[in-house]
């Protein structure tokens, strides 16, 4: 399980709404069995000029210039910036799975879909709901700005800018606390697996239809 | 105290413990599993050395990858290689851990969502899951069905619980009545195109009203199965006399005295009188038109009688660009009529619109008809192997023939092009499925989302026209 406490990175804008997650990983790359392997093909139809295949070596494709994470400033960052209802789309959780491949440890936005938003805590990627006018602050400062950071200290629950600006983001509690241990969610609902036979034993009683 | 809705009675039939920040571990009754998004749970559990909590609460069906073309060689004659492991995969995993599984040579093979309600594998007041945004279809009956991710599949299978927060009340009225020619997909297109793809974030929907109540099981579960292209994860409509109906006799329904006890059980499933939604929304069925989608989300849509719209006339920034990224993606013009929009291909089926009811309203404009010249390609993919049975009984796959489709085996198909059906680039497609995002259907593909009646009369005409002024 994926560990999250304080990072200081570069951030890339994707000044865009309703980024779905056919965009985020294309579906022929979802044909994959594996968890991994999926970053060089994140955005897949806009970060490149040819089409994606599978098992592909990307080290030469033709990459698309106009597309902001192709940009050499916004090279290596690990904080993505974007806008509204990010995520919707497709449950596949080879979105978060690309993003966090890609180099993507935390996402800045005014929404997400709920699916997308869920499946990027259980991989260690933090996505954190600003206020639609701080979203559009961080845009024209990332914009203004080359070598841009951000410091996110999940503790405390606060983003700092260059200029010292300390900004509060909530939380769920139980996410943050899994988040900040590494915590594997599998492995807690475990420790209550006698609840959870006795509610399964009631229910037999009671509905046995459903079973 | 305010009564419960139908969501609230659901979420406490199924609490098994909750902590005091509002986390709960909610109890699933069935999981379906599909070949995309369950490997990596599997893989997980055998990893973990874990076992399936209740391996009779699971079972899967091959639906993304499966070809729908002549599949008389099985499984090993898929011809993508990626394709054909991953149905493979699901063979495998299912057979080792004991799931049953309608596998692709089964004539009850189909799109794990027709598959599901089909067999009585979802029922009334069941928690639903399954690795895919469109699980939100088994709310139709009266149950709390959502889309989930592989981790999640994993918790599921090791658990037969999830970890969740309750989410919020919404109910959507339909009232009145629909005009004819008028389907449950313009319905939900309407609600999507009044409430946004974000409008149900963090809500679980539920759909009432006359109009609801009139319609049949299988619209139910069209206008449910696009909840999530409204935002939200569940929608879901309260079971009456038609869903005890529905369910009766199939194979995995309780029988007998069981589901006597269980339509009891089921008649207490509704909101009450006195229940609080925190958002409301009414429409009039009346109002509703014929719907196109014109642009690359699915609320980017418009009436029949309509036309695209121009960004200039868009105050919000955020927004204009949206509709001129979508212009050019499309290769529309703002402004344009959309019986202007061309039409290239028709694909008839998905999820959403792939059930007997959705093929015997296309065949209806269909018949004695042949598509346009313009038309390149026309598909019908019916939901399951018994949909197709059932269509051929009624001698529905003849007047799609005769009318120049091509009759195919089920599966998901060009809903999402994970296996050879493609829209080609550049391309504009009829598609009775739910999602029109850039690349969707193929690279360059430009898809318009509509219903099975409207799809049947672009193929026809060549372009979309409205349904109701073509006779049926």
């Amino acid at each position: 399980m994926y560990q999250f406490t304080t990072l200081t990175a570069l951030v890339a804008p994707l000044d865009r709404a309703n980024v779905d997650t056919d965009a985020i990983i294309p579906k022929q790359f979802l044909k994959s069995i594996k968890r991994s392997g999926f970053g060089p093909f994140a955005f897949d139809e806009w970060r490149y000029l040819d089409v994606g295949q599978p098992d592909m070596d990307c080290t030469n494709r033709p990459i698309n210039p106009s597309f902001s994470l192709n940009q050499p400033r916004y090279l290596g960052a690990k904080i993505l910036l974007t806008r509204q209802n990010f995520g919707c789309g497709s449950s596949r959780e080879h979105a978060p799975w690309a993003l966090k491949d890609y180099g993507f440890d935390a996402i800045i936005a005014p929404s997400y879909a709920d699916i997308f938003f869920n499946n990027s805590f259980k991989n260690g990627i933090l996505p954190i709901v600003l206020p639609d006018a701080l979203v559009q602050q961080l845009f024209e400062e990332v914009a203004a700005t080359e070598g841009y950071q951000l410091t996110i200290d999940l503790p405390s629950q606060t983003i700092t800018t260059p200029s010292g600006q300390q900004i509060a983001f909530d939380v769920d509690p139980f996410r943050k606390h899994c988040l900040l241990n590494g915590l594997d969610d599998i492995g807690l609902t475990l420790q209550h697996a006698d609840e959870i036979k006795r509610y399964e034993e009631a229910r037999r009683v009671t509905m046995p239809w459903m079973f | 105290m305010a009564g419960k809705t139908l969501y609230d009675k659901l979420w406490e039939q199924h609490l098994v413990r909750m902590d005091a920040d509002g986390t709960a571990l909610i109890y699933i009754d069935r999981q379906l599993v599909h070949e995309v998004t369950s490997p990596q749970a599997f893989e997980g559990l055998r990893i973990a050395n874990r076992k399936p909590w209740r391996v009779s609460a699971n079972a899967a069906v091959p639906d993304h990858n499966v070809p729908t073309t002549d599949r008389s060689g099985g499984v090993d004659a898929i011809v993508d290689p990626i394709s054909r492991i991953q149905v493979q995969t699901l063979d495998k995993n299912a057979s080792e851990f004991g799931i049953t599984e309608f596998k692709m040579g089964d004539i009850r093979q189909g799109i794990v969502h027709v598959v599901g309600p089909e067999q009585g594998l979802t029922l009334p007041g069941m928690t639903v899951v399954c690795g895919d945004s469109h699980t939100s279809t088994h709310g139709a009956v009266g149950a709390l069905a959502f889309g989930i991710g592989t981790s999640e599949v994993e918790h599921v299978l090791a658990t037969q619980c999830l970890l969740q927060k309750k989410m919020k009340n919404m109910r959507i009225r339909v009232e009145g009545k629909l005009q004819p020619g008028v389907t449950a997909k313009d319905v939900v297109l309407a609600i999507i195109g009044k409430i946004g793809t974000a409008g149900g974030t963090g809500y679980a929907i539920e759909f009432a009203g006359q109009v609801i109540r009139d319609l049949s099981i299988e619209g139910r579960m069209t206008i449910c199965n696009m909840s999530i292209e409204a935002g939200a994860r569940a929608g879901m409509v309260a079971p009456d006399e038609k869903t005890f109906a529905y369910v009766q006799g199939r194979p995995f329904a309780p029988k007998g005295e069981l589901m006597t006890n269980a339509v009891t059980a089921w008649q207490d499933l509704y909101s009450d009188a006195d229940a609080v939604f925190d958002a409301e929304v009414v429409l009039q069925g009346e109002t509703i038109l014929p719907q196109v989608s014109w642009g690359t989300s699915p609320e980017m849509v418009i009436p029949i009688t309509g036309a695209v719209p121009d960004p200039e006339a868009e105050s919000d920034e955020v927004k204009a660009d949206s509709i001129r990224r979508a212009l050019a993606y499309m290769g529309l013009k703002a402004g344009m009529k959309a019986t202007d929009i061309p039409v290239n291909v028709v694909f008839i089926g998905s999820c959403t619109n792939s059930r007997i009811e959705d093929l015997r309203q296309a065949a209806a404009v269909l018949q004695g008809k042949k598509i346009a010249p313009s038309v390149e390609m026309a598909l019908v993919v019916p939901g399951s192997g018994l949909v197709k049975q059932q269509a051929e009984q009624e001698g529905l796959d003849k007047i799609f023939i005769a009318a120049g489709f091509e009759w195919r085996e089920p599966g998901c198909s060009m809903c999402l092009a994970m296996n050879a059906d493609r829209v080609p680039a550049g391309k504009h497609c009829a598609s009775t499925s739910n999602r029109n995002f850039e690349g969707r259907q193929g690279a360059g593909s430009r898809t318009h989302l509509v219903s099975p009646a409207m799809a049947a009369a672009a193929a026809v005409a060549g372009h979309f026209v409205d349904v109701r002024g073509m006779t049926v």
